[in-house]
C-alpha cells in the first residue's frame, strides 16, 4: 500500500527539477518587458493603421526596428511560459497536455519567428 | 471522527461514508472521497483573489493581439497592397473594440505582472497593503486604458 496522497504522485511538467531556472527566467522576461511594451506603445502602436511609405519610414529607424524585434521575441516567449502554466493547472488528461503544451509553444515560437522577420525585413528592403 | 461531523462547506455525503476510519489506512482508503479543496465557487471573492483570476485570463486573452500584431507585420513585409488589406482590417469597428479592450489587457496585465515582482521580493503582503494594490491594478488599468486609447486612436 502507498501511503502517498494524491498530490504526492502528481506527474508531468510541474515547478521540480528546473522549477528555478524556468521561475527566474520567467522574472527577467516579465521584467524586460516592462520596457519594451512601453516603448512598442510609444513606437509602433501608432504605426497600425498608417500608409506603407510611414510604415516602412517607421521601420527604417534601427531603435524602432530592434526594439520591435525584441519586444516581438519576449513578448512570445512570455506567452508560451504562461500559456503553459494556465495549460498545466487545467488540463489533466496526458495525451491533451502534451499536444496542447507542444501546440501552443510551437505556436508561439512560430508568430515570434514570422513577426521578428516581418521587421527585418520591412527594416532591411522595405 | 466521522467524515460528516467535519464543517466543511464543500462537503457532500455520498451515504458510503465509513463509520469509523481506521488509524494506519492513511491516504489511500479515502481517496476519493476527501472534501474537496474549496475552489473559486467557494469563496467569496475579494480583490486580492480578483486580480490575480484577472491577471491570468488577461494573460492568455491577451494572444489575440499579439497575433494581430504579427498578422499586420507580415501583411506589412508583403508590400503595399496587402498593406492596405491589413489596415481596412485593423481599423474595422469590430477590430476597434478588439483594441481597445486589448490595450485595457495590456494595462491590467503589465500592472498585475509589477504587483507580482514586487511580491516576489517578499513585499506588500500585509492585508492593508495587498488590497491597496490590488485597487491600485484595477484603477490605474482603466486610467491607462483612457489614456492611451486617447493618444492612440483619438
Amino acid at each position: 500500500m502507498s501511503y502517498k496522497t494524491g498530490l504526492g504522485r502528481v506527474i508531468g511538467p510541474g515547478s521540480a527539477k528546473t522549477g528555478a531556472k524556468d521561475w527566474f527566467s520567467g522574472r527577467v522576461l516579465s521584467v524586460a518587458l516592462v520596457p519594451l511594451m512601453l516603448l512598442f506603445l510609444c513606437l509602433v502602436a501608432p504605426l497600425i493603421g498608417q500608409d506603407y511609405d510611414t510604415v516602412v519610414a517607421g521601420f527604417a529607424n534601427p531603435f524602432t526596428a530592434l526594439v520591435t524585434i525584441l519586444c516581438i521575441l519576449v513578448a512570445f516567449r512570455h506567452l508560451a511560459d504562461g500559456l503553459h502554466e494556465v495549460i498545466i493547472d487545467y488540463v489533466h488528461s496526458r495525451g491533451l497536455l502534451i499536444i496542447l503544451l507542444a501546440g501552443t509553444r510551437l505556436g508561439c515560437y512560430f508568430l515570434g519567428a514570422a513577426g521578428a522577420f516581418s521587421v527585418a525585413k520591412i527594416a532591411f528592403i522595405g | 471522527m466521522a467524515l460528516a461531523s467535519m464543517k466543511n462547506p464543500c462537503y457532500k455525503p455520498s451515504g458510503k461514508e465509513p463509520k469509523q476510519l481506521s488509524e494506519g489506512t492513511m491516504a489511500d482508503v479515502n481517496r476519493g472521497r476527501r472534501p474537496l479543496s474549496p475552489h473559486l465557487s467557494i469563496y467569496r471573492m475579494v480583490i486580492t483573489m480578483f486580480v490575480s483570476i484577472v491577471n491570468r485570463i488577461t494573460g492568455v486573452g491577451l494572444a489575440v493581439p499579439a497575433i494581430m500584431v504579427v498578422a499586420w507585420l507580415t501583411a506589412a513585409a508583403m508590400g503595399p497592397e496587402t498593406l492596405e488589406c491589413a489596415n481596412r482590417i485593423m481599423t474595422h469597428w469590430i477590430a476597434i473594440i478588439i483594441w481597445v479592450g486589448s490595450i485595457w489587457a495590456l494595462w491590467f496585465h503589465f500592472l498585475g505582472g509589477l504587483r507580482h515582482i514586487w511580491m516576489d521580493f517578499g513585499l506588500g503582503y500585509d492585508l492593508p497593503t495587498a488590497n491597496t494594490t490590488g485597487w491600485v491594478v484595477v484603477a490605474g488599468s482603466f486610467m491607462l486604458m483612457l489614456l492611451t486609447v486617447w493618444l492612440l486612436l483619438v
